[in-house]
């Protein structure tokens, strides 16, 4: 903006520079009071609302707090696990799907036809019955034995996300355009070279974003594992709101996930951030 | 074996490529009626034509990305319309250059060169890095190897791709309308490359609308209307000697120019 070099400057555009500062502090100025405003209006409505104080000591205890902390980060280990070998097998199998669904060998026919079926039927049901028929269903078939909940749940983890991922992976195979394609072959490449070498790569650059999405919003999902009765943060923090009647606790988990999510918030939001800046380098608008 | 109506010749001048009643059509539409010619060893074919005229088609069908309807394409003594033969083997004996360069984005300058070398002729990495550096150096762009495509200018990036098709010293280089994309200040580095591959000897197909390019670079000229062979011969023959009308029409087009 200032220039050091203190070249000449017409008029006009003394002016224009003028009102852009201007037009800039008035804006920074008008987001600071409505701020302001709103942050008064809640915490009025929560000081005259007759339960606040009863609501304030079930939900923000700072005694409570402090108890359940120890023990629900505890649990939030098993999250982490689960989410760890999640995201592998949710990798592995979502790939697959998406290179199911974008083959066009017509031996694959009926694999397509199932891999349809099944990211259908899958981003269709809600995520717990999911988790009931494989953490209730398998044990149920007596075929296995004993299986930790944990393991199930991480299965039916899989299972769902596989389908919302495999998704977006095909929308990024379809969109590298088809001149790579073409382009890779007139070298002598296989199809399974190209799509390996060439489409996978540039695929996975434009789909980032809204896997980076699918990701934080699995890391928030493996909370549900808890239903199957897993000792994870969710599950930890309920026996301890069963004892107590303080719902505390679930607080504390919420802000153990919010935590663990955040750095890869702040991740995809800088990726996208940057992907948005290299493809749009020829304007503002 | 295949049945084979006609059967390639042998010997050092066989043609490199040799087309026999080559069809094609898109739905109803027949794109290509029938075009038979060939091409021998180090020569430089340039196929003219209008736009829509088939060009486009007949190098797809060259290089296997779209199958013939009939008729047969000969490369050395294999008939690549065999639904037999290895087609990945077939294209990889041919070099390919676009008209929108499409180099890899993903990959940098030299990745792009050697990787059909490395992964399709499983040249050891560092001897095609070295071969790649060489062939870089030799077009002033060794110190581009670790740049990425968008980096490039498109005469940059049109001369990458050259070097990438040449890297494993195919038996045809098919060139598509490669300087169609690039602004006119460029185009003359790109031909000047080309020029040099037919002073080597480098056996090439090339569909363009540079015409005064095609007239001193080319050794025959084929010019393709409405998906029939109108003219086959030297440049003099074709550009300047042809009493045929539509032929006449055609380059009076750029007579102007």
């Amino acid at each position: 903006m200032s220039s050091t070099a203190q070249v000449h400057i017409s008029d006009v555009q003394r002016e224009r520079e003028q009102y852009d500062r201007r037009q800039n502090l008035q804006s920074v100025a008008t987001s600071i009071v409505s701020t302001l405003v709103l942050a008064f209006l809640v915490a009025l409505g929560l000081h005259y609302a007759p339960g606040w104080p009863k609501v304030k000591e079930s939900f923000f205890s700072g005694k409570y707090f402090a108890q359940a902390f120890p023990k629900v980060l505890q649990g939030l280990w098993l999250n982490l696990q689960v989410l760890f070998f999640a995201v592998i097998g949710v990798a592995i199998l979502g790939t697959l799907l998406a290179m199911i669904r974008t083959s066009r060998s017509p031996f694959l026919f009926p694999l397509r036809a199932l891999a349809q079926i099944y990211t259908t039927i899958m981003r269709g049901i809600p995520m717990i019955v999911v988790l009931y028929l494989i953490g209730f269903g398998i044990p149920g078939l007596a075929i296995f034995g004993r299986i930790p909940v944990a393991l199930l749940g991480t299965v039916a983890v899989i299972l769902s996300y596989s389908a919302y991922v495999a998704e977006v992976l095909r929308a990024g195979f379809e969109d590298v355009s088809p001149s790579q394609r073409a382009s890779a072959r007139s070298l002598g490449l296989t199809s399974g070279q190209t799509l390996r070498i060439v489409v996978i790569p540039q695929a996975l650059r434009k789909v980032a974003p809204a896997l980076m999405n699918d990701f934080i919003s699995m890391q928030k999902d493996v909370g549900l594992i808890s239903v199957l009765g897993a000792v994870d943060a969710v599950r930890a923090a309920q026996i301890l709101v069963a004892t107590s009647y303080n719902f505390t606790p679930y607080v504390v988990a919420s802000v153990l996930f919010i935590a663990t999510s955040v750095p890869f918030i702040l991740l995809n939001d800088w990726y996208s951030n940057r992907l948005r800046k290299r493809e749009q380098s020829g304007g503002m608008v | 074996m295949s049945i084979t109506t006609s059967t390639p010749e042998t010997g050092p001048e066989a043609p490199v490529l040799r087309l026999d009643q080559v069809r094609k059509s898109y739905g109803g539409n027949e794109v290509l009626k029938g075009i038979s010619f060939d091409i021998r060893p180090h020569e430089t074919v340039a196929l003219l034509g209008p736009s829509g005229s088939g060009k486009s088609t007949l190098m797809k069908c060259i290089n296997l990305l779209e199958r013939v309807n009939d008729g047969q394409i000969w490369l050395g003594d294999t008939d690549i319309t065999d639904p037999r033969v290895d087609r990945d083997r077939c294209r990889s004996r041919i070099g390919v250059v676009f008209q929108q360069f499409n180099l890899f984005p993903h990959m940098n300058v030299l990745k792009n060169v050697t990787l059909g070398a490395i992964k399709v002729h499983g040249v050891p990495k560092d001897q095609a890095r070295e071969r790649a550096l060489e062939l870089l150096d030799r077009i002033g762009m060794r110190q581009k190897a670790n740049a990425y495509p968008d980096q490039l200018s498109g005469g940059q990036q049109q001369r990458v791709a050259i070097v990438r098709s040449l890297m494993t010293d195919p038996e045809l280089l098919l060139l598509d309308e490669i300087t169609s994309a690039l602004d006119p200040m460029l185009v003359g580095e790109v031909l000047e490359m080309v020029s040099e591959l037919t002073d080597k000897g480098t056996t090439i197909l090339m569909a363009t609308h540079e015409m005064g390019f095609a007239h001193h670079a080319a050794d025959r000229i084929v010019l393709l209307l409405n998906g029939v062979i109108a003219e086959n011969g030297s440049p003099r023959q074709v550009m300047d000697e042809s009493e045929n009308p539509r032929t006449k029409e055609f380059f009076s087009h750029f007579r102007s120019l």
